[in-house]
């Protein structure tokens, strides 16, 4: 009944957005503006609908009904109830479900809360979200019905990919849907503004949160699936370059270049076109990025189940609303008034030269990702890009953004003198030199790169803080410590990623019980290997000593993994964290002698990386709560005036 | 002429669409052959692809029966996938040769204690020029050597599990 009950919902959603969609459109039409009244309460009951339906699927799951295909697919009664909870979406069906449960509240979130733009772009841009949401709607209940029964109800179901049995499973991806369902806001106002020919600071201001909740939730979606794959897939690294990674960095990079654009926009009324084009930029990226790894057009570590017929319906959605878009874009952006001028030495002129960064790195990413499949239509053949690629040409244009990331903020609105930034940059160049002389004279001999991200990780770190310099703490308003704790996160990051890259030392060794081996500063001596049991799998743990320089001993506990249900093995590293790094340890297999592979890290400061992604998110986070409350005292205080 | 620049990102994403879509309709298991299929190896001398190994002369393949030569690298993601296969492959008495290509030892040693070592050789080709002789652009690919030398077959792209038994049946061919 529950599995029913969730597609009659979905279905009354379908109609109510179809509904939505009309009503907005007729409403633009001169003389028949009273149609969009009814368009902020069908999009609202239209948001109750799909969490319905949402909740009816967690339900089934929670129950284990195994006459529901999906669940007899990818569940089983054993899991714990976490995994059972969490494996709602970890599977294509229900994942379409919860974006499509995001998008409608979204909508919704827009109808109740949005006041700040003119009632004829609200509906325009009710309308674009209903006109993607009817595209998913479509998706789901013709091609990925989530509620199909089985003829006969399985005995139990097919169990989850071990891999995902995991808690940041529970968490990454509706984290990720979040961020691009936010973007798709972003892109509905960019096309609400561009239908109404309102492309102004006041749409800016309207779109600017979701911009920033959308970054946010990327940048947390990101860091968390960086350091899930760095302990999870037990190979030490923390980013492949993989297709899937990709296609999550990509509407970030996008987004990062939208939220410095709407700032231009909002701010000084400036960069008007540009905005609205980077706003569908950023949605398109999202879902070219549903796309590669739904339809498995590219070969990716990441194993979805995939379907070229499911491929092809994103695809022509894809086509449907980027193409659209990009239309309405080049018809109507000429009729959008030049923005307000400024000099090239400006903050602005900063902005525009960090968004052309971003958008040179977006296009090598996005060049990197797609090049293979490009190749292979070209002429047949089946090659694959590596990290070589992306680190020699993404990470040099990375450092020079870093850079003037630090510059940036130190510069006034409108114009600027050259001299007088170089001045206020003074203390930040030092900081770099004097580190630059002690990487030169101390550090053993490190690469190009990694020297560069060590020193202008130092320098940006001081320039990022600059900016409070001279000011009142306490009156500095939030947004500003927003901006100052998200580049200093870049920062930390950037310095994490430099030592890891450049310090990390690695081993792989044969072990006999009893033995004694050196990684680092680390003396690990193997005690025992003996077989465990889990709630749903069993395990040889080995127990490893190990010591600092002869330091306090510490246990360390490294797994291999076998599941029965599907059959899978997989290693769980044991990591032992330090303030100045972590102790990475795998065990491999056993060796004809009977000796133990065991693969041994220390990466010093590599916690730095995802504590900079965190602060950078925090700091996202600061800012959109400084805006939030800056605006709603600006609207009290003209509505008791 | 700023008029014609407004489309052009929609000119971008038609290509984009264009070059995807084929990708999605593209039928499975298409392969084209290399030119040099039916020629013998090009001579080569290299040195050894991992610490502790010997390196791999186009004469150590004179007289051998039929061999597998795998181009591949460390770097590389579906030479991960295809791990497991030529695993197997060599489990059934199948002998393979390496290439890699634009690798370091030290990175090859790290590959294979990660995903298995099937090779019996492996070569080091810096350059990519042994690849770029025998008519291979990309990483993994795979070709079926005789006794005299010659090359016999070519897979591109990696192995899959059900491309096993088209690998044996070439390499029962060249016998």
């Amino acid at each position: 009944m529950i599995a029913e009950g969730g597609l009659a919902a979905l279905w009354l959603a379908a109609a109510l957005s179809l509904l939505q969609l009309i009503m907005g459109a007729v409403a633009l039409t001169p003389g028949r503006e009273e149609a969009g009244a009814m368009v902020r309460p069908v999009a609202i009951v239209q948001g109750l609908l799909t969490l319905l339906a949402f909740a009816a699927l967690i339900a089934v799951f929670v129950m284990s009904d195994m006459s529901v295909k999906l669940v007899a697919a990818n569940s089983s009664s054993m899991k714990p109830l976490l995994y059972k909870f969490a494996g709602t979406w970890g599977n294509h069906e229900g994942s379409m479900l919860m974006w499509v449960t995001i998008l409608g509240l979204a909508g919704a979130a827009v109808a109740i809360f949005e006041h700040r733009v003119s009632n004829r772009m609200l509906i325009a841009t009710l309308a674009a979200q209903a006109a993607i949401g009817l595209g998913f709607f479509a998706f789901l209940l013709f091609s990925s019905n989530p509620f199909e029964r089985l003829p006969i109800p399985a005995a139990d179901g097919q169990g989850l990919n071990p891999l995902l049995q995991d808690p940041g499973l529970a968490f990454h991806p509706p984290t990720l849907y979040l961020g691009y369902v936010g973007l798709s806001v972003a892109f509905s106002f960019a096309v609400g503004a561009l239908v109404t020919r309102e492309v102004n600071a006041a749409f800016a201001r309207a779109m600017r949160p979701w911009v920033l909740a959308a970054w946010i939730l990327l940048t947390i979606g990101i860091t968390a699936g960086s350091y899930w794959a760095y302990y999870e897939l037990g190979w030490g690294g923390w980013w492949f370059w993989d297709p899937v990674e990709n296609a999550s960095l990509m509407p970030w990079l996008a987004a990062t270049a939208l939220l410095h654009s709407v700032t231009v926009l909002a701010t000084r009324d400036s960069l008007r076109a540009w905005t609205v084009m980077l706003a569908v930029v950023a949605f398109s990226m999202s879902m070219v990025g549903t796309f590669l790894v739904r339809s498995g057009i590219l070969t990716s570590v990441h194993a979805f189940a995939v379907d070229p017929e499911r491929g092809s319906f994103i695809l022509a959605l894809l086509a449907l609303y980027i193409g659209g878009a990009l239309a309405l874009f080049a018809l109507r952006v000429s009729t959008v008034k030049e923005g307000a001028q400024f000099e090239a030495v400006s903050r602005e002129g900063a902005l525009v030269v960090n968004n052309l960064l971003l958008t040179a790195i977006l296009g090598i990413v996005f060049v990197g990702t797609l090049y293979p499949l490009f190749v292979e239509a070209l002429s047949g053949e089946k090659l694959s890009v590596g990290p070589p690629y992306f680190n020699s040409a993404a990470g040099p244009l990375a450092l020079l953004l870093v850079a003037l990331m630090a510059a940036g903020p130190l510069m006034r609105w409108r114009r600027d003198r050259l001299k007088t930034v170089l001045n206020r940059m003074a203390l930040p160049i030092l900081g770099t030199a004097v580190v630059l002389l002690l990487v030169v004279v101390f550090a053993p001999p490190i690469g190009v790169l990694p020297t560069l991200g060590l020193i202008l990780a130092v320098g940006v770190g001081i320039g990022s803080v600059a900016p409070l310099w001279g000011r009142n703490l306490r009156r500095t308003p939030l947004f500003t410590w927003g901006m100052v704790v998200a580049h200093l996160g870049i920062a930390v990051s950037l310095a994490g990623m430099a030592c890891e890259s450049a310090f990390t030392k690695e081993t792989l060794v044969a072990a006999k019980i009893g033995e004694t081996k050196q990684v680092g500063p680390f003396s690990v001596r193997l005690d025992d290997v003996e077989p465990v049991a889990g709630p749903n799998w069993t395990a040889l743990e080995a127990t490893l000593t190990a010591s600092r320089n002869g330091g306090t001993a510490f246990v360390l506990k490294p797994q291999s993994r076998s599941w029965p249900n599907p059959p899978t093995e997989t290693s769980e590293s044991a990591i032992s964290t330090r303030w100045d790094g972590q102790l990475y340890t795998v065990l491999g297999k056993q060796d004809e002698d009977g000796r133990w592979q065991l693969r041994l890290w220390w990466k010093p400061f590599v916690t730095l990386i995802w504590l900079g992604g965190g602060m950078i998110a925090l700091g996202g986070a600061l800012s959109l709560f400084g805006r939030v409350r800056r605006e709603r005292r600006y609207h009290d205080r003209i509505a008791y005036a | 002429m700023k008029r014609f620049w407004l489309w052009a990102p929609l000119a971008g994403f038609v290509i984009f669409f264009g070059v995807v879509a084929f990708g999605l309709i593209r039928p499975d298991n298409r392969q084209i052959a290399s030119q040099m299929v039916g020629k013998p190896l090009p001579a080569f001398d290299l040195p050894a692809g991992a610490p502790g190994r010997t390196g791999f002369s186009s004469k150590d393949l004179q007289g051998e029966g039929p061999r597998l030569l795998n181009v591949f690298a460390s770097w590389c993601v579906p030479c991960i996938a295809e791990a497991p296969v030529l695993m197997q492959l060599k489990n059934q008495g199948v002998t393979i040769d390496a290439i890699a290509i634009r690798d370091r030892p030290e990175d090859v040693a790290t590959f294979l204690a990660r995903n298995g070592d099937p090779y019996d050789k492996i070569g080091s080709d810096t350059a990519s020029r042994v690849q770029l002789a025998m008519g291979s652009s990309g990483v993994p690919e795979t070709f079926v050597i005789d006794a005299k030398g010659v090359i016999r077959h070519q897979h591109i792209g990696d192995i899959r599990p059900e491309d096993v038994p088209e690998i044996l049946a070439q390499l029962e061919k060249a016998r």
